[in-house]
């Protein structure tokens, strides 16, 4: 029966690491309500709110991580902006969350956001109009990064603006973002940013049922944008991506439009991002514009590098250890984190060139492929 | 004046480069299903012309016509793929981390485009043909191999699989022995050979030996003109052909 399952998706018997990802996604998503839930509050192995908070945190981070080791793992596109369509994802469901407060503002305007009273704002601004709706909320998330990667990825592509180049290009954009939406008259709440939500769908955010339930959403959204990822890279769409990223030119001669497959490929990705974005946000309760900073996307850079780019889940797992070290560290020795980060990305580049999981699977594929 | 059944027309052409003529009143034919042999020293104009034929250089003037009708100065580059003319670079580039089997796939005619290629699917004809591509390229034991770790020689047949996959009608094929084995130059030979006669093949080389033993007919260029033509035996006597080759 499980053959016959994963045999149905594409071969995912075959895909060894990502089956061991899935099932620990699984275990997680069924872990958490239960040890939340069912386990009294009373007991050592009660999962706390904050646990759940900072699981879901890491799955998010994952997925961005996943979006990004597809266009750099798999077609040689660095972005160094990639925070930028998570944060965008962030913002469509910070304003549907802002709507939702309604009367229960500080200021009590049954429609304007508090600080958009706190702004003398008369009315709401166009943009803002139907973000009371929560499809057309879940449509900007998917929109809004879609359509910022795609103008921006014509343009770039086009001009066959590559390598570092590239790179710098999308950092000055995800840096442009952030000084934009500092500005208090873009109407996205200036450096506060949205925050002080209460529900989502009529569920209140500060229950431990509605967390629990976010969780497994994201839990389920990260393991299907797994799979349609994988789907991607397995197809003779992939190969061909991974054929630009060896070899460009090649790849163009044998009649392939490079800057269409790019541009499709990092559209997905930046819808990508901009979900997980959409669910951190929920969960996290926040989001303002230095989610945009630089640093950030460069973060997630080195999740990846560190997991392993081009196997999709090696970068989830890169995210999610890297965030659990952050955590500790921060937590512990707040002064010797960047050190530690700068220093990991270091080590893992010299040492480590296809990152954590490259240690786990090396003996495999050496006895694996003899020949 | 100009006859009417051949593969290729090279007329008048003309490339300079800053003053120096890569090309200088160019002529030159070749029949469908020949083999063709270009030689010539360095500077010659070997490569120019492959790139003017391939569309990556245009020339000040002259005409370059690919069969009856079709115009080849006015195509961009995967017009001319497309219209059926292949082309062989000295460096060979296959992509290393694919199988040997994935890099004919991808080089297999048909759809090019991204949602396409998403849900595209091996039909068994063309699975077919790809394994009757692997015999003739000798690489059938080598069909799982990434590409990287192909010795050179078995780069360079993969490349020509790739270029058979598209079914051209002119193949260019430019020094395909350099930095090969004897027992792979031998191999290249046959296949080449094997080629003639379904595609009009055109080869490039240096080594002499190789020339030798699949060519026909042999066009000597020299400072971007026709200076010989004929079999081996009579371009080698040739004096002017002495002359640029040997001083003498």
């Amino acid at each position: 029966m499980f053959r016959l399952w994963t045999g149905g998706i594409g071969g995912l018997h075959k895909d060894k690491g990502g089956t061991t990802f899935l099932a620990v996604l699984a275990l997680v998503a069924i872990a958490v309500p239960i040890f939340n839930q069912a386990v009294p509050a009373s007991s050592a192995f009660h999962l706390s709110p904050f646990g759940i908070t900072l699981i879901g945190k890491y799955l998010c981070y994952g997925m961005l991580a996943l979006a990004l080791d597809l266009i750099w793992g798999y077609c040689g596109i660095l972005s160094l902006g990639h925070a930028a369509f998570f944060s965008l994802g962030g913002y469509a469901m910070g304003m549907y969350l802002m709507r939702q407060i309604g009367p229960r503002g500080v200021y009590g305007d049954p429609i304007l956001p508090d600080f958009m009273v706190f702004l003398n704002y008369k009315a709401l601004p166009w943009f803002w109009y139907g973000f009371n709706h929560f499809p057309l909320a879940l449509l900007m998330v998917v929109l809004a990064p879609a359509l910022l990667a795609g103008v921006f990825g014509w343009f770039a592509f086009r001009s066959r603006v590559t390598g570092v180049y590239f790179s710098i290009i999308t950092q000055a954009l995800t840096y442009a973002l952030m000084l934009a939406f500092f500005r208090n008259d873009m109407g996205f709440g200036g450096n506060n940013g949205f925050t002080d939500f209460k529900e989502i769908l009529g569920y209140d955010l500060h229950s431990d049922r509605t967390r629990v339930v976010l969780l497994v959403v994201t839990a389920a959204a990260l393991a299907a944008s797994y799979m349609a990822c994988r789907a991607i890279v397995e197809s003779r769409a992939g190969r061909v991506i991974r054929a630009i990223r060896d070899a460009e030119s090649r790849t163009r001669f044998l009649g392939y439009p490079v800057e269409s497959f790019k541009l499709w490929l990092f559209v997905f990705s930046a819808v990508v991002a901009g979900i997980a974005g959409a669910l951190y946000v929920p969960q996290i309760g926040i989001i303002n514009p230095s989610e945009f900073a630089p640093i950030n996307s460069i973060e997630a850079v080195i999740w990846v590098a560190v997991g392993g780019r081009g196997t999709l889940y090696g970068a989830i797992a890169g995210a999610v250890l890297v965030n659990y070290a952050k955590t500790y560290l921060t937590g512990a020795f707040p002064e010797v984190w960047l050190f530690a980060l700068g220093a990991l990305f270091v080590l893992v580049t010299l040492f480590l060139p296809r990152g954590i999981i490259g240690l786990v699977t090396a003996r495999d594929t050496e006895r694996g492929k003899p020949k | 004046m100009s006859v009417r059944d051949k593969r290729l027309y090279l007329e008048d052409l003309t490339v300079s480069f800053d003053g120096f003529k890569a090309l200088n009143n160019l002529t030159l034919y070749v029949d469908p299903g020949e083999m063709l042999c270009i030689i010539g020293p360095n500077g010659a104009g070997k490569t120019t012309m492959m790139d003017v034929i391939t569309g990556k250089t245009r020339p000040d003037s002259g005409t370059a016509w690919f069969g009856d009708g079709i115009n080849l100065l006015q195509m961009s580059e995967p017009e001319i793929v497309a219209a059926g003319i292949g082309r062989k670079f000295q460096k060979p580039t296959v992509f290393e981390q694919l199988t040997v089997f994935e890099n004919l796939e991808l080089a297999l005619a048909g759809t090019r485009s991204f949602l396409k290629t998403l849900r595209a699917r091996i039909t068994s004809a063309q699975h077919q043909r790809i394994d009757e591509l692997l015999e003739i390229i000798g690489l059938a034991e080598h069909r799982e191999s990434l590409g990287r770790i192909l010795a050179h020689g078995q780069k360079q047949w993969l490349e020509i699989g790739m270029l058979l996959m598209q079914n051209p009608e002119l193949l260019l094929v430019d020094e395909p022995v350099a930095g090969m084995t004897p027992h792979e130059i031998e191999r290249t030979a046959e296949l080449l050979l094997s080629l003639a006669g379904e595609h009009s093949v055109v080869v490039v080389e240096h080594d002499m030996a190789f020339v030798r033993s699949i060519a026909k007919r042999v066009t000597v260029l020299h400072e971007g003109q026709v200076i010989a033509e004929g079999d081996m035996d009579r371009v080698q006597n040739d004096p002017r052909v002495r002359e640029v080759y040997l001083g003498v």
